[in-house]
């Protein structure tokens, strides 16, 4: 198979699940089975390029031109690897766990929802490969749209003004900031593409650049800086294999994952840390982190405490790209992945205890570790993963983004990481400390959903086995930086 | 013997639907006068192709009538400027004559079919000789026909809603009190310089360089007689309950053709004709048009927001685009004209789909189409409203359809003649576009109401279709209209330069 002919079949291939989804509407069996098989194969795609890219092959396939200098083209960079490479695997589990829980909570219209998962997951993986800005916009629309009705699925007042708001913000910002934004560039240099080292150098009025910079942190609002993280508290209505999919890997990922794309490949890391025009960005999203954990200590709503964890995780990234040294940038790029699978299997988990035991809100925890023993046993790898605590995945990616900030000589930097990482410990771990410790008076229903118990199961070892095989994902990110 | 009639091309685009118009007036059938304009209208384009085949070869046709010379003799012109419309022109109208009849059917008594298509055509070719005339007095006496036209058309909807008769009545003053503007400002500068061809204008008006207040006054009558023709904000008040009240067919054409064939005359004035008093075109451009242009996006589209009746909202839209359009306009370089140019054609397909699309929901609803009334009509109607969706998407601007190109090159524009504010409220205006599109989507796809879906009518989503590809190729292959924009701007913009 040609490098091209991998391309276009990774990214058709979520839509023909959609398809097919919809084509065997009736059979609710096979219906759900797509899912699990695009993601199959969609993974398998994503890891032979995954390795390709490590052996310096080149995945690129142009279609045609837009306007000067632009064309509809996707090219396989060694971050949108990584990317598509989480994507594509949770997708398999996601999929497995959302048969489980959709019918467990005895969700309507799971047919459009099947459908529309599958189309933000292909819009997810045009993403990662995107081969320019343009490209990666229109798929950052598509993604924003395909999940409106995963947002508003339940059709009630509530989740319909939480799909309002999503919506607006997302969409909002992108046309207001970052579009504009994308022309800027354009008019500048006259192409939009991703070059190693970036293309702005040279070309850019140096002295505007810290405003570029804003326009593209607030226009690309998947990233959910503060003050425009509104949305993902909002779209925690949807039900949970969107929150755990798509709200902790492929939208959220998504716009961490282009605003990485953009200043690795467009601004180009050099002539950031020459300008120091992203330092700024570095204290706000510092400010995002402490307030988010703040926040996130406050909610009682299991699902609401996430959302502000993820609002909290995603800043690492942005931190990480806003520091713009070499260090900085390989914590950011792998924290795509490990914050990723801890906080698919926070979501899962939190899915499987609403499904068998129908309790959202921390404090109803108590007694539930001793009757969810394996959900629990999941929930505190992923939370320690996050945390950053060794042996897991996670205190690479903490590990890397302290040492940039050290290198940068941002001593508060790393301090404030430090004092994120003990506010993780306090919200993360309280739901397994009441689960085991304090005793439940109610009789409490459980109901089996199996298939909610095994994918955190899976992620949540995942966390742990990956930790000793880090360096297999580090080469690939040693090839984005080259400074 | 054929050749003997494209000598003429010219002249027959526009008097072969007039007489066409006069002969189906009185045909008492419901199906013939449609198909006679079918046939007129298919000559109609084979007309404007044999022009467009002729300029490519000049560059240049000057027609005129009887022979008399100008400046004595009324003469046509056909240059780069409008070639590009005049395409677009004949093309649309054939599409949406197309579209028109079933809606007609049912929305006026099918013995009026006779009397619609006449009226219809009356319009056609009286829009059509305001892109071609050449002479300021003869665009006076095509605005009125349009005009009448229109407003008939337009009381046609009375057997729907009875406020399309007041709807009508407040255009048909209006739209006098534009005329009368218009015209006042002709008979100054037909005082002055004795000629009303537009050509011969500049050549006389060149003797009063030094500025004369009676030619000010003339040029400013005749520039806000337009405006008012033209709907540009503050004097758009006749547009929204005219497009809203007319029949279905009717809002298509005038929406997508009406006002653009005048702010295409409108911006010949400016800058073929007006140019040589460059103090004065520059004091209208950037104190005037500018800022009235920048208050239209945005009030036009925060009014947008607050309707309830789609084609109200659409029409309120409508006021923001032509906005757009003149933003562009008032630049005052290649570029702004060219991105004029680009939306002109852009928005004349989108908001033609969008009405298409909304007049068929309004037959399928039997009743005015409130966001009310879409719920569940895209499950119950699949075909027309997956159209409407991509127009709509097309209309805030979004990647691989039509109307991202013209945003992309409003920006360009906007950007070289260091614009900032400006393309910041352009770029919220057209997220302000999301709120109010999304509304009617929120309504058709994600409300409690789920139909069945039901058989649509392929003589009325066909041509829709047609329309909403069009908007996606001309969105991913943008060369023709860049290349027809560009062209009208070269030859607008070179009088600028001398």
């Amino acid at each position: 198979m040609s490098n091209s002919f991998l391309i276009i079949l990774g990214i058709i291939i979520p839509l023909f699940a959609a398809l097919f989804s919809y084509v065997c509407r009736y059979n609710n069996n096979l219906r759900d089975s797509f899912g699990i098989i695009g993601g199959l194969i969609t993974f398998v795609i994503s890891l032979k390029i995954f390795h390709g890219i490590q052996n310096n092959e080149v995945y690129q396939i142009t279609f045609f031109t837009l306007f000067d200098g632009v064309d509809f083209a996707f090219k396989v960079s060694a971050l949108g690897s990584i990317f598509s490479l989480v994507a594509s695997s949770l997708w398999i589990l996601a999929s497995i766990y959302t048969i489980g829980y959709m019918r467990g909570a005895g969700e309507k219209n799971q047919t459009r929802f099947v459908i529309f998962y599958s189309i933000a997951i292909h819009a997810a993986l045009a993403i990662a490969w995107s081969g320019n800005l343009l490209v990666l916009f229109i798929f950052y629309e598509i993604l924003t749209f395909s999940t409106f009705p995963l947002v508003g699925h339940k059709q009630n007042a509530e989740s319909q003004s939480a799909g309002r708001l999503y919506l607006s913000i997302l969409v909002g910002t992108s046309l207001i900031f970052f579009l504009p934004a994308i022309f800027w560039i354009w008019l500048k240099t006259g192409t939009l593409d991703f070059q190693d080292g970036g293309i702005l150098m040279n070309k850019f009025p140096a002295e505007y650049l810290s405003f570029l910079i804003a326009m593209l942190v607030f226009g690309i609002g998947k990233a959910a800086i503060m003050p425009i993280h509104r949305w993902l508290p909002a779209a925690m209505v949807a039900p949970t294999p969107v929150s755990a999919l798509l709200h902790a890997v492929a939208v959220v990922k998504a716009g961490v994952f282009s605003f990485l794309v953009v200043v690795v490949y467009i601004v180009g890391p050099d002539f950031l840390l020459q300008t120091k025009s992203s330092d700024w960005l570095v204290w706000l999203a510092c400010f995002t982190i402490m307030a988010s954990s703040i926040i996130a200590i406050t909610k009682d709503d299991l699902k609401a405490r996430l959302a502000y964890s993820t609002i909290s995780q995603l800043s690492y990234i942005i931190l990480g790209a806003a520091l713009a040294s070499s260090l900085a940038l390989k914590g950011a790029s792998f924290h795509i992945i490990t914050h990723a699978l801890g906080k698919i299997t926070l979501f899962f988990c939190a899915g499987a205890i609403y499904v068998t035991a129908h309790i959202k809100k921390v404090s109803d925890l108590k007694g539930m570790g001793y009757k969810l023993p394996l959900i629990f046993f999941a929930y505190t790898l992923g939370a320690l993963s996050i945390i950053g605590v060794p042996p897991f995945i996670g205190s690479w990616s903490k590990f890397y983004l302290i040492m940039g900030s050290i290198e940068r000589e941002f001593i508060i930097v790393a301090i404030i990481l430090g004092i994120s990482s003990l506010l993780n410990i306090y919200y993360l771990l309280q739901p397994v400390v009441i689960g085991f410790t304090q005793n439940s008076k109610k009789e409490i229903k459980l109901i089996k959903a199996p298939l909610t118990v095994w994918p955190p199961l899976i992620t949540g070892l995942g966390c742990f086995v990956f930790f000793f095989y880090a360096n297999y994902f580090l080469n690939n990110i040693s090839g984005v930086i080259v400074n | 013997m054929f050749d003997i009639f494209l000598d003429d091309a010219p002249a027959l685009v526009v008097v072969l639907p007039l007489l066409i118009s006069a002969i189906i007036a009185f045909m008492p059938s419901k199906i013939w006068p449609w198909i006679i304009s079918i046939i007129t209208l298919l000559l109609h384009l084979f007309l404007s192709l044999h022009l467009l085949k002729e300029i490519s070869v000049s560059g240049l046709i000057i027609y005129e009538f009887g022979n008399w010379e100008p400046p004595w003799g009324i003469s046509f012109k056909i240059d780069g400027v409008n070639i590009g419309l005049q395409l677009l022109f004949s093309i649309f109208v054939l599409v949406s004559t197309f579209y028109s009849r079933k809606i007609f059917l049912n929305e006026i008594d099918y013995r009026d079919s006779g009397k619609a298509y006449s009226l219809w055509l009356l319009a056609v070719g009286s829009l059509n000789g305001i892109i071609l005339t050449n002479d300021i007095f003869n665009l006076f006496v095509f605005l009125e026909i349009s005009a009448l036209a229109s407003i008939s058309l337009i009381a046609l909807g009375a057997g729907q809603n009875r406020k399309a008769l007041l709807a009508a009545f407040n255009y048909l003053i209006i739209g006098a009190i534009g005329a009368t503007f218009y015209v006042i400002g002709v008979g100054f500068a037909y005082a002055m310089t004795g000629t009303l061809n537009m050509n011969d204008l500049v050549i006389q008006l060149a003797q009063y360089s030094d500025g004369q207040l009676a030619i000010f006054a003339g040029m400013s009558f005749m520039l806000i007689g337009l405006m008012v023709k033209a709907a540009i904000f503050p004097v758009h008040i006749w547009l929204p309950p005219a497009y809203s009240y007319a029949p279905s067919a009717v809002s298509t054409l005038l929406a997508a053709l009406a006002t653009k064939t005048i702010l295409y005359f409108f911006v010949r004035l400016l800058y073929e004709v007006f140019i040589i008093y460059p103090s004065y075109l520059r004091l209208f451009l950037d104190f005037v048009l500018y800022p009235l242009s920048l208050l239209a996006i945005f009030i036009g589209t925060v009014i947008a927001i607050y309707q309830d009746d789609i084609k109200k909202l659409l029409a309120f839209s409508s006021i923001a685009q032509i906005g757009y359009i003149t933003l562009a306009f008032s630049l005052k370089d290649h570029s702004g004209v060219a991105s004029g140019f680009v939306h002109i054609f852009n928005h004349a397909l989108i908001k033609g789909g969008l009405f298409m699309a909304v007049g068929y929901f309004a037959i399928l609803y039997k009743d005015r189409v409130t966001l009310n009334s879409l719920k569940g009509f895209g499950y119950k109607y699949p075909i027309t409203s997956f159209a409407l969706l991509i127009c709509g998407l097309s209309l805030i601007g979004l990647p691989l359809t039509n109307g991202f190109i013209s945003k992309l090159y409003l920006f360009q524009a906007l950007y070289t003649n260091q614009m900032y504010l400006s393309i910041a409220l352009v770029a919220v205006s057209s997220a302000l576009a999301v709120v109010y599109f999304w509304k009617i989507v929120e309504q058709m796809w994600f409300s409690e109401i789920k139909f069945k879906s039901e058989k649509e009518d392929a003589y009325i989503y066909l041509p829709i279709w047609i329309v909403t590809i069009s908007i996606i190729v001309f969105g991913i292959y943008s060369t023709p209209i860049i290349e027809f924009s560009n062209l009208s701007a070269d030859y607008l913009i070179s009088g600028y330069q001398n």
